[in-house]
């Protein structure tokens, strides 16, 4: 066992890892934040995306290890500190763009790490960005409705089919 | 899983010294190994990982070639090769999804030589040369069949040197489950001739399709192309695509980078 310390949603982390520790299970397991989803465990559905220094990564396919010392940022950080939804979590609840609920956190990171490149996607740029988060549920349709309301733009466009 | 341990250098030397010990193994981006590992179809005791070696990371411009450090990510040749070598940028950026692309690294491709893995087309066909710890590979005898390439246990891909040609394009004709090449094809046009190399078709992993290449170095058209086909015999198939469609395929997509290319 390593100790393992790294700065998740601002705050400084530490615990104990073995070699073969997912970043999805530290934070799972050994840290109690339980909002970041394993899906697959195989790096096909991205339920389990999350920010290491900025960018998206797939939790299940890096070891906890390779995040020491970095910057992490988990689904739990998104609301701010009273629970008020960000801006992308509020347009996907206004736009019905969940259903079970099990793909949003990493379709919320995924999207936050999308409007961080590229503030106004389209509806194009959405689908490719997204294309590793798997969700059963929703037909992706008002999940990219919800992203292009969240980048402030037109959502009729995007005509209920 | 199986348990091991991680070391993580911050040089070459001293990652080849950590690769001496028995059953030690590189880990690069971790995108097919840890996957590999969780199947347990690896064992190693010892993980090497490569990504805190500053001079493994980035690229430069060097007599005509795009230098590329062995750990740099996808994600990064895709930002960065837009201006100096755009078809490997665009290659770059449809690798698998953006969270894969933010962490697999072009060592770690090349290395794996996954049948339908994109960067082994583009090195064939950017006549490159694969840089060890060791000694200097040309792209033409890396590679030694599905899953297999000529390095040493221990030996780590350190830079890729890519020639930069006047004109090219990648067509990946995407295997929609996996985002992996159904079939995929590099062309390459240099002053002298051209290179064409085709990943996810042949049973003997990536290949340069000489007869198109033959073809192509006299007349850069897609019309040059007319006639000529590749025998389905030695073709993967699967239950996304028989022998004959991808013997196909590869012909299709042989025209359309010309086309986009020339
Ligand atoms: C969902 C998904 C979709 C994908 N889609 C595509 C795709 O469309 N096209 C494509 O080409 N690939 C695709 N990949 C594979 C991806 O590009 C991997 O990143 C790549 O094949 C392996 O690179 P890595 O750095 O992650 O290597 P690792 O997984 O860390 O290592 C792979 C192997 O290479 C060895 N290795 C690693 N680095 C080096 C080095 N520098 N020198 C020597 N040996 C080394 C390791 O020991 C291991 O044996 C996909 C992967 C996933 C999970
Ligand atoms: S749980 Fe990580 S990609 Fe599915
Ligand atoms: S809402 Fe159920 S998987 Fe996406």
């Amino acid at each position: 066992m390593t100790k393992v310390s790294m700065t998740v949603n601002g705050k400084p982390a530490q615990a104990e890892a073995e070699g073969r520790t997912l970043l999805s299970s530290f934070l799972r397991e050994e840290l109690g934040l339980t909002g970041t989803h394993v899906g697959c465990d195989t790096s096909q559905c991205g339920a389990c995306v999350v920010h290491v220094n900025g960018v998206a990564v797939k939790s299940c396919t890096m070891l906890a290890i390779e995040a020491e010392g970095a910057d992490v940022a988990t689904i739990e950080g998104q609301a701010a500190a009273d629970g008020t939804l960000n801006i992308i979590q509020q347009a996907f609840q206004d736009h019905h763009g969940l259903q079970c609920g099990f793909c949003t956190p990493g379709m919320v990171m995924s999207t936050a790490a999308l409007l961080q490149e590229n503030p106004k996607p389209s509806e194009q740029e959405i689908r490719e960005y997204l294309e590793g988060n798997i969700c059963r549920c929703t037909g992706y349709h008002n999940i990219v409705k919800a992203i292009m309301a969240a980048s402030g733009q037109d959502v009729s466009a995007i005509a209920a089919e | 899983m199986y348990n091991f341990e991680v070391e993580k250098p911050t040089s070459i030397a001293d990652a080849v010294a950590a690769l001496s010990a028995d059953e030690a193994q590189a880990l690069g981006g971790g995108q097919t190994l840890i996957p590999t590992l969780k199947q347990r179809l690896a064992s190693p005791s010892k993980l090497v990982s490569l990504s805190g070696i500053a001079e493994m990371q980035g690229m430069r411009l060097a007599a005509g070639s795009l230098c590329i450090g062995g750990a740099t990510s996808h994600a990064t040749v895709a930002a960065e090769a837009t201006g100096s070598y755009p078809a490997l940028a665009a290659l770059a950026g449809g690798i698998g999804d953006p969270a894969v692309r933010n962490r697999g690294t072009i060592g770690g491709s090349l290395a794996n030589n996954d049948p339908a893995a994109c960067y082994p087309a583009a090195a064939l066909a950017s006549g490159a040369v694969i840089v060890t710890n060791a000694r200097e590979i040309a792209a033409d005898d890396f590679f030694d069949g599905l899953f297999t390439t000529v390095l040493e246990e221990g030996e780590i891909v350190t830079e890729v040197r890519l020639q930069v040609p006047e004109a090219a394009n990648y067509q990946k004709f995407v295997q929609p489950a996996s985002r992996f090449a159904l079939v995929g094809v590099f062309v390459a046009k240099f002053a002298n001739a051209v290179r064409v190399a085709v990943t996810g078709a042949s049973e003997e992993g990536v290949f340069r399709w000489s007869e198109a290449e033959a073809a192509l170095s006299s007349n850069f058209s897609a019309d040059a192309l007319e006639g000529l086909s590749v025998a389905p015999e030695g073709m993967m198939a699967d239950i996304h695509g028989s022998k004959a469609y991808r013997a196909h395929l590869l012909g299709v997509l042989t025209k359309r980078a010309v086309a986009a290319a020339a």
